[in-house]
């Protein structure tokens, strides 16, 4: 097995995992390349069925070629897709103008919890990885999360041999986090791999293209000209800048993502 | 243009203080696997904080760990060198959080011990050497950090690598080198020191490269584990991870502990690509059978030679981070690769302080942090290998509620005549007993305790202790335990006679049953129809009729009671 094969087989296992234990399941789906990967393994995983619903917090923020994408994909790979939105945010008038974080707080972490008070959720599978940022550096891959999905990341439960937190009281949920230990060229070595359909917003146009895909007004472009995974993949190789950098709320606080991810930020 | 490099995760453990995170962060930044953003984000934090800056800073990501100065939680950081992908985990090294320096040593193949050069062998040296055995992990390297407080001075790093070297001997770990460094001015880290020219061993990262994958899993007996039984669609597939072995379609295979034995009639895939005629350690599968049964998830696939142990008794090495006391007495729930059954712990063989080595025999429970050879008994029995045998069919966690307390790893099987129980002895006739424990209420933890009496066997002539704390049962009293069919006889307080519930005759004195419950009898007649009932099991119907709790016991209130054991009838 090489180390793309042994990856796969772990956050399979991992899949199977949270769907036998967990109660009600979600998987969160940003459409960026790293839960498109997560998608992709769920398929794997149960044999072409996906046996719980995806989830999109949708901020009425994306960028707009993001909503047509989605909705195409959802289609293609027949997955019961919940989108959700934290309406009365919007309507009040949030948006990045009145604070990054705030904004981030309201459309996505509040979006979020209300989803998992909506459904009940036992369990959501979540792409993020911990070679992101700091915050996410620290994770367990079951990570618990009390019943207003707040984060005791100074209290984690020990993780061991692939046995996960799986008994935790009523009303707490874990997040499950399949591919916390790939880093972004493993992404890119599987999409090529797997051939996996995947938005072009990541391929350059015009010299620029996005390493990271979220808001419109809070996500930048980077100076490139990859337009293959191929030529991605060299450029990542010679990079000096974070993946995140583009993402302008991480910048606002030298510990912002963990201050948002502790209130229960994906 | 797939990755197919090895990778190695190697995990930096040692007290606190020493530098883990240092080492670490400088290897990063020597080696230039750091982000432009990441130094630059460290350098800014370190300027707003007034502090100077620290490599450790790179690694210690929450805001607690950089204003405290240590380390909290586990993290992990990719780099490589010309010959391969490292992951490397930095551990905290403070005890408060070894259970966070347990989740990342469990994951790592090779670790390096950091040691500082100033204060030596410290308890966390110690106790992580000692964690890095039970974890299974060999290869070890010994990093004495800080050289440049005592002047890359020879001899004291000789006496560090002596004392160390002796104690880790006791414990079966034998490090590959022993390597003199200073990680903040970078000597010995990436290249060779001018000022420890002395040393001739390797570098930091030549020692790494000198460490090898572990490999063996695929030659052992197979040992696939059902995770899961998927009926999404006409296929009934048995999906799961292949811990051990290999597994091709048309095997012969035996399903434990249910002895059932069938062929593999197909390995299925979602995309053609996947699809396959063989499969092995490591790999997540799904299969299906030639024959049908009800399958379950804990069951494990094996060959029908080479099959694993089925017991529900054996002998563990266990390691103890929970909150609470891992005590004799209380169900626990063991998790072992997909089985999950309640358990006890029947002996506390040994516990051991993993810092001295000192050890505590007849212990009755173990503290947070503690090592200890325990012997346990699972309610159903389980399917298992000595971790010497198969290291991923040989450890198991051990959950207390909702938390996973402990870990293990399986050293032998025990026979149920080795047991060894507090007991009425005559001959070769034992009865064990419950009757000498004590109950208490915890006005603290507003629970009723129960305390386990030390383990002792008591032989005819013996004196027994009739009168306790919390029961009295006088001088004289017959206790029946219908369980074993045994009936002793305590006569002006020493143990007179065992015999057969046959042969006893009621008699008009204290009577009881094994666990010190008074029995409501009366007569002969009563004794016939006690007996009649039990045949028809023990419920509450039969407790409450014959039983009485507080004839001869009291409940007493007690500040805090520390050997906790559930009640139970």
């Amino acid at each position: 097995m090489n180390h793309l094969d042994t990856l796969e087989a772990e956050s399979i296992f991992i899949l199977r995992e949270s769907y036998k234990k967990l109660g009600k399941l979600g998987m969160l789906w940003s459409i960026g390349k790293d839960s498109t990967v997560l998608l992709w393994l769920a398929k794997k995983a149960f044999f072409g069925h996906c046996p719980f619903p995806f989830i999109h917090v949708d901020t009425k923020h994306k960028i707009p070629a993001m909503i047509e994408y989605r909705d195409m994909i959802a289609k293609e790979f027949n997955i019961d897709l919940i989108v959700h939105t934290n309406q009365e945010a919007i309507d009040a008038g949030m948006g990045p103008q009145c604070g990054r974080l705030v904004c981030c707080k309201a459309l996505k972490t509040d979006g979020l919890q209300q989803v998992v008070t909506k459904y009940e959720f036992d369990g959501l599978i979540l792409g993020i990885r911990s070679d992101e940022e700091g915050s996410r550096s620290k994770e367990r891959v079951f990570s618990e999360r009390n019943k207003d999905s707040e984060w005791d990341y100074t209290n984690q439960a020990p993780e061991l041999w692939d046995q996960f937190k799986t008994d935790f009281p009523k009303g707490n949920h874990i997040r499950v986090h399949p591919i916390l230990h790939w880093n972004e060229i493993d992404i890119w070595s599987y999409i090529q791999r797997e051939n996996i359909p995947l938005i072009d917003l990541y391929f350059a146009k015009d010299g620029e293209r996005y390493r990271s895909l979220g808001c419109a007004e809070c996500t930048g472009k980077i100076k490139s000209n990859a337009t293959t995974i191929d030529q991605i993949i060299e450029e990542l190789k010679h990079t000096t800048t974070g993946e995140r950098a583009g993402r302008a709320q991480d910048q606002e606080d030298s510990y912002a993502m963990q201050k948002l991810r502790k209130d229960g930020y994906m | 243009m797939e990755n197919t490099r090895e990778q190695l995760r190697i995990v930096a453990v040692g007290h606190v203080d020493h530098g883990k995170s240092t080492v670490i962060g400088r290897l990063l930044y020597d080696t230039k696997s750091l982000p432009e953003g990441a130094i630059e984000k460290v350098k800014r934090i370190a300027k707003e904080t007034g502090k100077p800056f620290e490599y450790a800073y790179l690694l210690d990501a929450f805001e607690e760990e950089q204003k405290q100065g240590i380390t909290i939680d586990t993290t992990s950081l990719q780099f490589h060198t010309d010959m391969r992908d490292y992951v490397i985990i930095d551990a905290p090294g403070h005890i408060e959080f070894l259970k966070n320096m347990i989740t990342g040593a469990a994951s790592a193949e090779a670790a390096l011990l950091i040691i500082d050069a100033k204060e030596g062998i410290q308890e966390q040296s110690k106790r992580h050497g000692y964690i890095l055995s039970l974890l299974g992990i060999k290869q070890v390297c010994v990093v004495v950090n800080k050289m440049d407080l005592i002047s890359y001075n020879q001899e004291k790093f000789n006496a560090i690598k002596k004392q160390m070297d002796e104690f880790l001997k006791n414990l079966n770990v034998h490090p590959m080198s022993y390597i003199p460094i200073s990680a903040f001015y970078g000597e010995n880290l990436t290249s060779k020191s001018e000022k420890l020219s002395w040393h001739a061993g390797p570098t930091v990262l030549e020692a790494l490269d000198l460490f090898s994958q572990e490999e063996g899993l695929e030659a052992k007996p197979l040992r696939f584990p059902i995770q899961d039984v998927y009926k999404f669609d006409d296929r009934r597939i048995i999906a799961g991870r292949i811990e051990a072995g290999s597994l091709k379609i048309g095997d012969e295979i035996l399903i434990s502990p249910s002895s059932r034995t069938t062929k593999v009639k197909s390995i299925e895939a979602f995309v053609e690509k996947d699809r396959v005629d063989s499969v092995s350690a490591g790999m997540s599968v799904g299969i299906t059978f030639e024959d049908e049964f009800f399958n379950k998830r804990g069951e494990i696939i094996s060959h029908k030679i080479n099959a694993p142990i089925t017991s529900n008794l054996f002998k563990t090495n266990i390691f103890w981070m929970g909150k609470n006391n891992f005590v004799k007495g209380k169900k626990y729930k063991i998790k072992l690769v997909t089985q999950e059954v309640e358990c006890e712990i029947v002996a506390f063989n040994k516990v051991i302080d993993a810092s001295t080595l000192a050890t505590y025999e007849n212990a009755l429970e173990a503290k947070t942090n503690d090592v200890a050879e325990v012997t346990i008994r699972t309610k159903e029995k389980i399917c298992f290998d000595k971790f010497a045998d198969n290291q991923n069919t040989g450890r198991f966690v051990i959950v207390d509620g909702y938390d996973v307390s402990g870990g293990g790893i399986i050293s032998g099987v025990v026979e149920e005549d080795d047991v060894v129980v507090t007991s009425l002895n005559k001959d070769e006739i034992s009865l064990p007993i419950n009757c000498f424990d004590e109950f208490y209420f915890d006005i603290k933890a507003l629970e009723i305790k129960k305390k386990l009496m030390k383990v002792t066997q008591f032989k005819v002539g013996a004196n027994v202790p009739f009168l306790g704390e919390s029961y009295d049962y006088k001088k004289d009293f017959d206790l029946i335990a219908l369980n074993a069919n045994l009936v002793a006889k305590v006569r002006d307080g020493i143990l007179t006679d065992i015999i057969l519930v046959k042969d006893y005759s009621y008699a008009n004195t204290t009577i009881i049953n094994e666990k010190g419950f008074g029995i409501n009898l009366t007569s002969g007649e009563d004794l016939l129809s006690y007996r009649n009932d039990y045949k028809n099991g023990v419920n509450d119907i039969f407790a409450n009729k014959w039983l009485n709790f507080t004839k001869y016991r009291v409940i007493k209130f007690k500040d805090v009671v520390d050997e906790i054991v559930e009640y139970e009838i």
